[in-house]
């Protein structure tokens, strides 16, 4: 079985929600995905990235740390924040649920999640943190 | 993020370029509101051709310019919009309540 690793590490600044996602693409990019593939990671990332920002750290300090994965044809990431935690998950989880309407967010990011990509896990622990564990399986062409 | 803007009559047209993210989002969000405010505009397309990246802050975007022009009576429209972005418009349901049209002149004449 083929393995390969690697973890990123970054203050949560809006800035490096490009740098996320661009690095998780370049990493992705040794399965030889397809360009909508891509797209789906990218989208996740930037998902799951924004919310460790703007929830879990309320736009203050952080470190925001990517995980992922590769084995043979899956890819898995990991989003981790230690942030205020999510209190209620399903919840959360709901399309259109949001605790920020009047950030103009839609309640849309897990909802991405889930679709773009094929697995998604919700952890989290009120004061400690969150962490968000995506997979996807890129097919052979 | 790159803003174009347009006016055709009564509207506004913004043509955005580059990514569509939380960040750049925070800035679009207020030079749109700016302007809308400036030219007196009663509706809005948003061209999408410029745009290679969008996730859920780009909803926000749209659907909280959406909110206050229809106060006033105004339309939406969006055009130009890539598969990908599509998609994220798509999972919000958004394109039920503001519709994507072919062409510029498609939108506004439809009005
Ligand atoms: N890392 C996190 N830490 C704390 N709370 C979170 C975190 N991620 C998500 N949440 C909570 O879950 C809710 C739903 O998240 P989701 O991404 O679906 O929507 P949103 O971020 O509010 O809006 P959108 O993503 O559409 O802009 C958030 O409003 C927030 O309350
Ligand atoms: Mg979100």
């Amino acid at each position: 079985m083929f393995e390969n690793e690697m973890k990123v590490e970054f203050p949560s600044k809006s800035q490096n929600e490009s740098f996320a996602r661009i690095v998780v693409a370049a990493f992705a990019s040794q399965l030889d995905p397809t360009l909508e593939e891509l797209s789906d990671v990218k989208t996740a990332v930037s998902e799951a990235v924004t919310n460790a920002i703007i929830h879990g750290y309320e736009n203050g300090s952080g470190i925001v740390t990517i995980k992922c994965k590769i084995s043979d044809r899956t890819l898995t990431v990991e989003v981790l924040d230690n942030g205020k935690g999510i209190e209620n998950i399903d919840l959360a989880r709901q399309p259109l649920y949001t605790s920020k309407p009047e950030l103009e967010r839609s309640g849309m990011g897990f909802t991405v999640m889930e679709t773009f990509m094929d697995s998604l896990i919700v952890e989290s622990e009120i004061g400690k943190g969150t962490r968000i564990l995506m997979t996807k399986e890129f097919k052979l062409i | 993020m790159l803003l174009k803007f347009n006016q055709r009559g009564n509207t506004l047209v913004v043509a955005l370029e580059g990514e569509l993210d939380h960040h750049s989002s925070e800035s679009a969000r207020v030079k749109i509101d700016n302007k809308i405010d400036e030219t007196g505009a009663i509706n809005l397309v948003f061209d999408f051709s410029g745009v290679n990246f969008m996730d859920s802050s780009g909803i926000g975007v749209v659907i909280g310019r959406y909110r206050k022009v229809a106060d006033f009576g105004g339309k939406v429209g969006i055009i130009n919009l890539r598969p990908n972005i599509k998609r994220v418009f798509e999972l919000g349901g958004l394109l039920k309540i503001i519709k994507e049209y072919n062409t510029l002149d498609e939108a506004v004449m439809n009005w």
